[in-house]
């Protein structure tokens, strides 16, 4: 009796299964991808044609940390990207990147095709490692369709500017550009607190809302808990902590130290994250 | 949603598990909060001690004496100094963190403040200074103290401001002091308060803003009810407070008139370190903070030329802070605690290297993302350059000769600081600053080129013209940025007071006027713009208006430091960063190569007897978490060619098992063997099985056929395999395969679930209650297709409720019941032939008589005229033939063969309660 050296059936190799274009073409046809990248590239077109309202005699306030940039906002291509990044980064970015993070494995499980995959088999590490893949590849989109839509709105409609802030001297464009795909990808990393935080929920539930909507709120907690200075050096331990660094990027000489260690705790908190869901995914019984 | 209805069952592991994590956050959040074990002892002591000129007055200070817990022998001694209107209670963070370090520190709370005694001499040498020395006698006697002779203490004074201005007077009047760092401090209160930035004699403007506050802070009349309890008979005089009557007299002096009298020139004079720097032996570290326009820069320039012309070493380092802009950012108070404390270890402790002589500065960088507050950063060159810098810029400047106003009584006036206030230092940086139209003339540079690091005090020439023969005026230097924003760089004036002017400005002298201190990056592209205005808020200017006319020179001198930055200790988290990255891909490499080699294990099979039989289930048990026992021991095999139908009840344990087939649960005991290897999730033997676990599961989104290419495509084989029509043809779903599942019925769904599981024709198919949801031409239909796909030597395992579709469809089965196995086998066999008969006979008594007589087991009555009988072996034929001998019709007969009776007989009659399996 000859023993094939490949247990499975002819053609099936695990290392093939779930190939990472069928998983991206799987999301891809789903309504919530489509709204969720429609959205971001709409918002700056919304934004473009808010400010057209604008008529320029109400002085309301100074609108806190962003109040200089809504100022300046109108000045170029690069400022009207940048406001785009900023008015995202609070909670819009947070929820597309729960969204596609927290949804991908859930929403298996809620429909039922998750066991059928787990089936064919695609081994459970690989089915996390392509959903994952390509979940923070959608946010990635998400978060460059954003801000190339901006630029390119902003730049259209107001020209191409020095990328000025209250902070500190204005910046060359060219220099500037560079700033704020840093910025953006600063945005990046700091979700990928989230991604972590959605992911974690999403292979742990089969409500794909519930995971979701748990991701948000337990940034919304930590944002909350972040503004309560009582708490002293607890604070820096916060995922939110760092998530305003960003802004690091518009001083010259750029401010780093605060990226740093927000880049730290993100990939810290997203790793202990992913790897919690790994470790409990590839041993849990699927009752989906 | 389930998300809230599902809330886990509190099992004696989440229990646990939640009270771990509870414990863990608790602990962390304990341990940050929890207030250390103090590591030093402190004690209250009211100190008297004696003073005054002739050394013969009384005075008690309040004072506190921390020392370190664990100390080994005698300590080196630190004595604290308060600022101006502040106590004791101002130093504890101070002197706790030197107590930490090893020192015993001596606070106090100087005379005519707070509890203690006296009154405010303004730091003179008679009071202020003698009580400072009578507590280092008092320190000197205390057992626990290093001594260095008899009555001399090892002893270090620290202080900022008043206190400065204490420890460097001490040191002066005190060769006992062994080391001094005064910080923020004056160095001659009469240029202080009367500041003269031009190159004449005359007297200076006097700086009202500042000296308000100053003489206001000295608690002039205790308020009711505060905590500032002065001792009892103490005759306050409500103009003065606490002052002493010469220091209350030199106040008013000058406040009234602006121009003071040689004797409170001379009282402010004797009231500040500048007389007697020169006899200062103790190694000084001077910090001065560059926000500051009560002592700016200029005074610890002053105070290190004078203690260092003797040749005592001196190291000087500005911080982006002052009386104006406060401690600073973190950044700069991390340095001052860190060069204090370097200095006190060496010149006091002994411990430590000498302090290299480097002079060590910050410049504001921007705002804090985070809190909006300030960044700055340090930067460091080999020696102190003064305040001429290292380098210098010559700026042309432009600009007619202009006549400017100056309002009666100094009002309106220009606004450049808030004396006092505190505020903060962005809100000062980026300007409260504001010029008076018709009260200022400008003055101003082309946009510089390359950014210049000013550090030091920028001069420029100016010619004034007067008819009262006198002007006071304040220059200013503002860096103006391509927007035209404006900024006073930390507010600083250079007020100006010159005398004997003629009325035209040909007839003018030159003056050079020397601009406060600045550390400032003036940014290429900006503009400096030099400001001469006849007025500012914070200084006192002539009563009488007048119009003067004046013309800056050509030439702008800005002193340039360029130092090397220091090193960033935050740096450290860029390698801790790096580290974590690269401990990240480290481990992943680790994990992927592990799991490489352990899934090449898994081709091998673990029983190569079985190798040809699809399934093999060998003692396979299923117990929860909970304790809840789905499965307690099942066994049996499908082989190749047979339809196995896996059937019981509802909760029966069927679902359990076809899951841990399908490798979605782990099974407590036992193993299930495809084609000889075991299953574990993931096997790639599962690849030669097919499902349908607990109905069908499709993406809502796409149509019946996408959704079987998807899954097609996730199995990551080749697409022809996957003979789409043959399974299309199974599922004949028509047309309707071109619409979204989410629109299907439930019959629909089902067979596109059976048509993907036998997407590939594996060899083993799984179906779970395939039948559910069919109409009776389709179960019809799919009883066919599942007894020719077990043709070719493939299998099927059927699970199902239902006696009759198992009978019909299967070659086999297999009975489970509460989790066991009742009976296996061929189904003939299990069904066998049912033992009882059904009749109908027209008379029933009779024929029960009959029946009896012919010895069969049992008969029962079954309606009105029926009667089942248990034969107990005799044939059917005898039994009709017996009851028609004896008159009893029969009008029918009816073999009991139905599947109920085996099922039932086997399982018995009762499955409730066994649960969902």
């Amino acid at each position: 009796m000859s023993v094939d050296v490949s247990a499975g059936a002819t053609g099936y190799r695990p290392s093939r299964t779930l190939p990472i274009w069928a998983e991206v073409r799987r999301q891809a046809s789903r309504r919530r991808t489509q709204l969720g990248l429609g959205f971001m590239a709409v918002l700056p077109l919304i934004i473009l044609i808010a400010f057209e309202f604008d008529s320029g005699g109400d002085e309301d306030g100074n609108g806190g940390a962003f109040g200089s940039l809504v100022d300046l906002a109108t000045s170029g291509g690069l400022n009207f990207a940048l406001f785009c990044l900023a008015v995202s980064a609070g909670f819009l970015l947070v929820v597309v990147v729960a969204l596609f993070c927290g949804d991908t494995v859930a929403s298996e499980a809620s429909w039922g095709s998750l066991r059928y995959l787990l089936a064919v088999p695609v081994p459970r590490a690989r089915l996390l490692a392509v959903k994952l893949m390509v979940a923070l590849g959608y946010s990635a989109v998400a978060l460059a369709v954003l801000t190339g839509v901006g630029l390119l709105a902003g730049t259209l409609r107001y020209g191409w500017h020095p990328l000025g802030s209250t902070v500190a001297a204005e910046i060359a464009p060219g220099a500037g550009l560079l700033r704020l795909l840093g910025i953006a990808g600063y945005l990046g990393v700091t979700m990928l607190v989230v991604a972590g935080l959605a992911f974690l929920l999403g292979t742990l539930t089969d409500a794909p809302l519930g995971a979701v909507g748990g991701a948000v709120m337990i940034w919304i907690l930590s944002s909350i808990l972040d503004q309560i200075t009582a708490l002293g050096a607890i604070r820096n331990l916060l995922p939110t902590h760092y998530s305003d660094a960003w802004m690091g990027l518009l001083s010259t000489p750029v401010q780093s130290d605060d990226l740093v260690k927000g880049a730290l705790s993100a990939v810290a908190y997203a790793v202990l994250c992913w790897g919690f869901a790994f470790w409990r995914f590839t041993r849990k019984d699927i009752t989906s | 949603m389930s998300w809230t209805s599902r809330l886990p069952r509190p099992t004696r592991r989440r229990v646990v598990a939640a009270s771990v994590v509870l414990v863990l956050v608790a602990g962390l959040v304990g341990w940050g909060v929890w207030p250390e074990r103090a590591a030093w002892t402190a004690q209250d002591e009211m100190i008297t001690v004696l003073s005054g000129p002739e050394r013969n007055e009384n005075v008690t200070l309040d004072s506190r004496l921390y020392l370190p817990r664990d100390r080994d022998g005698k300590v080196p001694a630190v004595l604290l100094a308060h600022g101006f209107g502040g106590t004791k209670e101002a130093l504890s963070d101070d002197a706790e963190s030197l107590a930490e370090r090893g020192y015993a520190v001596l606070t106090y709370t100087a005379e005519g403040f707070g509890r203690s005694g006296g009154q405010i001499h303004l730091n003179s040498p008679d009071h202020e200074i003698r009580d400072a020395q009578g507590l280092l006698d008092w320190l000197a006697a205390r057992p626990e103290i290093q001594t260095d002779a008899a009555g001399d203490p090892r002893v270090g004074v620290v202080g900022g401001s008043y206190g400065g201005a204490l420890a460097l007077m001490l040191a002066g009047q005190d060769q006992r002091v062994d080391a001094i760092v005064p910080s923020i401090t004056w160095n001659d209160l009469s240029t202080v308060f009367l500041p003269q930035s031009a190159d004449t004699s005359a007297t200076g403007v006097f700086k009202k803003g500042w000296a308000g506050v100053f003489f206001g802070n000295g608690g002039a009349v205790p308020a009711v009810g505060t905590e500032s309890q002065v001792p009892v008979g103490l005759n306050v005089d409500p103009a003065c407070g606490r002052f002493a009557a010469d220091v209350c007299k030199a106040y008013l002096d000058v406040a009234t008139s602006g121009n003071p009298s040689q004797a409170t020139i001379d009282l402010l004079r004797k009231s500040s370190p500048a007389p007697t720097l020169g006899q200062i032996k103790a190694p000084t570290l001077l910090i001065q903070g560059a926000v500051d326009t009560l002592f700016p820069l200029s005074d610890a320039d002053a105070n290190a030329r004078g203690i260092a012309a003797t040749g005592t070493p001196v190291k000087v380092a500005w911080f982006t802070g002052g009386h104006d802009g406060g401690a600073g950012p973190q950044t700069d108070q991390d340095r001052v605690k860190f060069l204090t404390a370097q200095w006190l270890d060496h010149y006091v402790k002994g411990e430590g290297e000498a302090p290299s002589d480097d002079f060590t500065y910050s410049r504001v960088a921007g705002f804090s993302a985070l809190d909006r507050g300030l960044v700055t950063n340090g930067y460091s060159d080999d020696a102190y350059p003064g305040l001429d810098g290292t380098g210098t810029t010559r700026l042309a400047i432009a600009g007619p000769a202009q006549p400017i106003a100056n309002p009666p009584n100094g009002n309106p006036g220009a606004l450049s600081s808030l004396p006092g206030t505190g505020g903060r230092l962005s809100e000062l940086l980026s300007g409260v600053a504001a010029d008076i139209p018709g009260q200022h003339a400008t003055f101003e540079s082309a946009p510089v080129t390359e950014a210049i690091d000013v550090a030091g005090s920028p001069t420029v020439r100016l010619r004034a013209a007067s008819p009262t023969g006198e002007a006071t005026l304040f220059v200013k230097l503002y860096d103006v940025d391509q927007s035209g924003a404006e900024t006073l760089s930390a507010g600083l004036v250079a007020p100006v007071r010159l005398t004997g002017l003629p009325a035209t400005l040909e007839d003018s002298e030159v003056r050079t006027v020397r601009l406060p201190a600045i550390v400032r990056q003036i940014d290429a592209g900006h503009t400096v713009r030099v400001v001469v205005a006849t007025t500012d808020q914070a200084f006192l200017s002539p009563v009488e208006p007048a119009t003067y006319v004046v013309q800056a020179g050509t030439e702008l001198l800005l002193p340039t430091v360029v130092g090397e930055p220091i090193a960033n200790p935050q740096t450290i988290w860029r390698y801790v960063l790096a580290g974590l990255l690269v401990a990240i891909a480290l481990g992943l490499a680790a994990l992927l190569l592990v799991r490489r080699r352990k899934s090449r294990t898994q081709h091998t099979p673990t029983v190569p007897e079985h190798a040809d039989t699809p399934l093999v289930v060998e003692g396979l048990r299923k117990a929860y978490g909970d304790g809840f026992v789905a499965v307690e021991e099942i066994s049996f095999t499908v082989r190749r060619g047979q339809v196995v139908g896996l059937l019981g009840p509802n909760g029966a344990g069927k679902t359990t098992t076809l899951r841990v087939l399908m490798g979605l649960t782990m099974p407590t005991a036992g193993e299930a063997l495809v084609f000889g290897h075991k299953l574990v999730p993931g096997s790639p033997v599962l690849s030669r099985v097919g499902a349908l676990v607990e109905g069908p599961g499709f993406l809502p989104h796409l149509t019946g056929l996408e959704n079987l290419q998807a899954y097609w495509k996730a199995t990551g084989r080749p697409w022809a395999d996957a003979r789409f029509d043959e399974a299309l043809e199974i599922a004949g779903l028509g047309d309707s395969v071109h619409r979204r599942t989410k629109k299907y019925s439930h019959g629909m769904r089902q067979r596109l679930a059976i048509a993907q599981a036998m997407l590939g024709l594996p060899e083993l198919l799984v179906l779970d209650e395939p039948t559910d949801g069919l109409d009776p031409p389709q179960i019809a239909e799919m009883r066919r297709v599942l007894k020719r796909y077990a043709t070719d030597g493939r299998a099927v395992l059927v699970s199902s409720h239902l006696l009759a579709e198992v009978e019909q469809t299967c070659t086999h089965a297999v009975v489970v019941n509460k989790g066991r196995i009742v009976a296996s086998g061929p189904v003939e066999e299990i069904v066998g032939d049912s033992p009882s008969v059904q009749l109908e006979v027209s008379d029933v008594p009779a024929a029960e008589r009959v029946l009896d007589e012919l010895g069969v087991r049992s008969v029962l009555p079954d309606g009105p005229s029926g009667l089942i009988v248990d034969m107990n072996g005799t044939p059917r034929s005898e039994v009709v033939a017996s009851l028609v001998r004896a008159g009893v019709a029969v009008d029918r007969v009816v073999p009991r063969r139905r599947l109920e009776d085996a099922f039932l007989a086997l399982v018995g009659e009762n499955s409730r309660g066994s649960g969902d399996r």
